[in-house]
């Protein structure tokens, strides 16, 4: 269950941030925000590859607590955190990857709009449909 | 009579405005327009009902009377979602007098007056529209069955009065209003349009409208899915609009098949003073290739969805079918639905008008004609059950041509075989007849079945159908009666061959009656084998399967196939019957079984009527051929000089049995008391039969089958009958020695 989903420019600002379990939305969200700094880690670590298909965080941040993060990183340093429940094993990694695609195309067609300001927080109901329909997928 | 029609709908349910309600409203104005008293059996005995003519859109009068009646809350949702196989047309026609190309059109030409006067009214109080479609939009809310009438009636009301030219402006206006911003409530979404439409439409259009819902609620499926087309109807760029932005894309892009770049769409758009968040909506849903540029296509639906936000209506989710580029490949249905719009639009806006101006009066013209909706309705009915016909016919105007052409061509056929196998299981009165037309009515679905259906009715109804429709009372509409006419016409050829089909079973019954005629008049009748089995060879061939005797209930239908078996061994009884009269008992069952067999021969010629519906008659059938085998074997042993009583042992016997079997069979039952001659066996045997004949959707080949079983049966019977009554006669005479030994020890006794 992806609880939540998180994508920031390199400023490190989230354009879009949801959740899904509406309690401990704030946990999450805290947690999402650090992960961009892991995630900047792994930008700097690498220096040529810089779009990773996908991150793979594993219990990083909080072992004790039963969720990953993971995270995906676009060419324009474009970063998508996603927390999932670790509950849901189901979640394989094809699966994550998928859905990191499918935010990645989904943010593609908001830059493509004329109306978007790059850098102005995602109000597109388009998107909004897309991350909750994938949510609920995974739910 | 629309009050009355109102009170009977109201009466019988809770609030007018549910759909079901309206749908009985509507089939209720369809009985009236039929010249049927408005009752509610009406609605279940008049099943073929044509479709209530609306002259839709036609009279602004009408609309606005319409808008004032309750079930314009209904039509709203009711045409939107109904939006039936025929109403289509009309539908499209009231939608299009709501959506723009129905105002489009109203300005082109004033021909189209009344269908143009729905859509003149409305956008004639532009300034109000937004408020009522509002005010729709919250209605639809509130409720798909509860539709405040007062509401918009009293908005459409200065809407039909106001009919001033409508400005181009104003097109802009209704088109962006057409559809409420329903997003996904298709029902709230007709219900603005339609009361628009309504209130432009007559009075009479009220009853075009319950026409629409009475289709539509036979087709419920299809409304669904023209509703989802109606619901792109509003989002229709009439072709004023269109035209319009095909000239504002030219100042931007003077290259039609080129595309707008992102930036200057944006700062097009701007202008329009819509917050930034809802064009950047807009250009999410209208650039469908999301290539960053607009293309003619989707330079329009932006266009047309920012006219339709400044009007206050609200973004869809997605985009409406209507306004989607043609390019994009969508089901089937709306595809073709978009691509015929689009094309239209693409091609020449000034084209696509009169096409559609015609089209529309034209629809609306064919309407009235009763011919003209039997067979659209008909044809609706067989599209229902392809949901992607119905798509394209309601997306589009010009599906009014489209409908009449797809109208011709295709055959009813289905739907005449469907109703008359639906008759012919139904019910086997002519009553039934009326009933035909609401099978078809009621059940699209059932068009899949025609098909197998049709083989069966064909073998069944073939003469029958014709006969029956032709006289059935309850087709009052003439439209239906021709349109069933020509479709039964067609099955009727179909059915012909079929019908002659049956001839043929006589000589198989012939040979088998022979044979069971040989067995017991060899073994039984010394006298009048020869005249019997004579009678028996004339008999079967004269006895076409067909009619079905009588044997009491004139209309009992008798499966001409096992008829034949049937016949030809009643046929045989008669003969002996008359030669037999010595038997008091059998006297009445002789009387009866002349008379059966007088009909048989009668109705043999006339073929008529009888619904051959009656498979059933197999069954009955065979049992009258067991009861006649039973009747003849009895008459054997009768003839044998044994005492009255063995006749009467014989008829014990049978009557129970015969009485059973009755039972089982419809037709049979009265006859079963007549038939008083069977054994238990035969009975037993024949009693199984009756259920193999009934399944009604058989084939002829099942027929056959159940007839060649059925003589089987019959042979085995009257096998058993002669040995039974050998045995008879051997107990008797052990009875009789045994007698004669007791008087010869008697004399001992008193000895």
């Amino acid at each position: 269950v992806p609880v939540s989903v998180i994508c920031s420019p390199p400023q490190n600002y989230p354009l879009y941030i949801r959740s899904v379990p509406t309690e401990n939305e704030l946990k999450f969200h805290y947690t999402v925000h650090t992960s961009l700094d892991v995630v900047d880690e792994k930008i700097s670590a690498m220096g040529k590859a810089l779009v990773d298909q996908r991150e793979l965080y594993l219990g990083l941040l909080y072992p004790t607590e039963d969720y990953k993060v993971y995270g995906y990183v676009t060419n324009s340093k474009v970063k998508f955190v996603m927390v999932v429940d670790s509950s849901n094993t189901a979640l394989r990694d094809n699966e994550i990857r998928s859905m990191f695609r499918k935010l990645h195309n989904s943010y593609t067609d908001i830059m493509c709009n004329p109306f978007y300001n790059p850098g102005d927080r995602i109000h597109s109901r388009a998107f909004d449909n897309m991350v909750n329909s994938m949510m609920m997928q995974v739910c | 009579v629309l009050f009355q029609i109102m009170e009977l709908c109201g009466a019988t349910r809770l609030g007018y405005f549910g759909r079901s309600q309206f749908y009985i409203a509507l089939k209720l104005v369809a009985v009236a327009q039929t010249g049927l008293p408005v009752r509610m059996e009406s609605l279940n005995t008049v099943k073929d009902l044509p479709l209530p003519r609306f002259v839709a859109s036609k009279n602004e009068q009408e609309s606005r009377h319409t808008a004032l009646y309750s079930s314009d809350a209904d039509n709203p949702a009711s045409y939107s979602g109904v939006i039936p196989p025929p109403p289509p047309g009309r539908i499209q026609v009231k939608k299009g007098s709501v959506s723009h190309d129905a105002a489009v059109q109203q300005r082109t030409s004033t021909d189209q007056q009344e269908s143009t006067s729905p859509v003149v009214s409305p956008q004639q109080s532009p300034p109000t529209s937004p408020h009522t479609w509002r005010k729709h939009n919250r209605h639809p809310s509130g409720g798909n069955n509860e539709r405040p009438l007062a509401g918009p009636g009293p908005f459409w009301a200065p809407f039909s009065e106001v009919q001033p030219g409508s400005s181009t402006s104003s097109d802009p206006i209704w088109s962006g209003h057409s559809p409420p911003p329903h997003q996904e409530n298709w029902v709230s979404f007709a219900d603005t349009p339609p009361t628009s439409a309504l209130l432009a439409m007559h009075p009479a259009s009220v009853q075009d409208q319950t026409t629409v819902r009475t289709v539509a609620s036979a087709t419920t499926t299809n409304e669904i899915r023209r509703q989802s087309s109606s619901y792109d109807d509003p989002w229709k760029i009439t072709d004023e609009q269109r035209q319009y932005y095909v000239n504002q894309f030219k100042t931007i892009q003077p290259d039609l098949n080129g595309f707008i770049p992102g930036s200057a769409a944006k700062e097009f758009f701007t202008k329009s003073k819509l917050p930034i968040l809802e064009l950047s909506h807009i250009w999410e849903l209208s650039d469908f290739d999301k290539d960053g540029a607009l293309t003619l296509d989707e330079f329009c639906a932006a266009f047309h969805l920012v006219v339709a936000r400044k009007n206050g209506y609200d973004l869809p989710e997605k985009l409406p079918e209507s306004l989607m580029p043609k390019l994009i490949d969508l089901e089937d249905s709306t595809e073709v639905g978009e691509q015929t719009g689009e094309v239209g639009y693409s091609s020449s806006p000034a084209e696509a008008p009169p096409s559609k101006s015609p089209s529309m009066p034209s629809l609306n013209q064919t309407w009235p004609e009763l011919n003209q909706s039997s067979e659209q309705w008909e044809t609706f009915s067989e599209r229902s059950s392809s949901s992607q016909t119905l798509t394209q016919f309601d997306s589009n105007i010009a599906p009014a041509d489209p409908d009449t052409a797809i109208v011709h061509p295709v055959p009813i056929r289905m739907t005449p075989s469907k109703i008359h196998m639906q008759e012919m299981e139904l019910k086997r009165t002519g009553s039934d007849h009326a009933n035909p037309t609401s099978p078809l009515l009621v059940k699209p679905s059932d068009l899949p079945e025609e098909n197998k259906m049709s083989s069966s009715v064909k073998f069944t109804a073939g003469n029958t159908v014709t006969d029956g429709y032709s006289s059935s009372d309850s087709y009052t509409s003439d439209p239906e009666q021709i349109g069933n006419a020509v479709t039964r016409q067609r099955s009727h050829s179909g059915t012909s061959p079929d019908n002659t089909a049956p001839p043929p079973p006589p000589p198989r019954p012939h040979a088998s009656h022979s044979r069971s005629s040989s067995l017991d008049m060899n073994r039984s009748f010394s006298v009048t084998p020869g005249q019997q089995q004579a009678g028996v060879v004339t008999y079967p061939p004269a006895v076409p399967p067909r009619p079905q005797p009588s044997q009491g209930a004139g209309p009992h239908v008798h499966r001409p196939v096992d008829a034949d078996g049937l016949i030809a061994h009643t046929s045989t009884s008669p003969q002996q019957i008359p030669e037999q009269p010595n038997f008091a008992d059998f006297s009445q069952f002789e009387a009866f079984a002349a008379s059966a067999n007088k009909e048989e021969d009668d109705e043999i010629e006339t073929h008529s009527e009888v619904s051959q519906v009656e498979k059933p008659s197999d069954s009955a059938g065979s049992l009258r051929v067991a009861k006649a085998d039973g009747r003849v074997e009895d008459k054997a042993p009768a003839n044998v000089p044994t005492s009255a009583g063995k006749g009467t042992t014989p008829l014990a016997p049978p009557p129970k049995p015969i009485r059973r079997r009755l039972k089982s069979e419809d037709e049979l039952k009265p006859e079963a008391e007549e038939h008083t001659q069977k054994t238990g066996v035969i009975a037993a045997v024949l009693a199984s039969q009756p259920s193999i004949p009934r399944s009604v959707g058989k084939d002829k080949k099942a027929i056959q089958a159940s007839i060649r079983r059925n003589k089987e049966t019959n042979t085995v019977l009257a096998r058993l009958n002669s040995e039974l009554q050998q045995q008879l006669k051997d107990v008797l005479e052990e009875r009789i020695s045994l007698e004669v030994q007791l008087e010869q020890l008697r004399p001992f006794s008193h000895l």
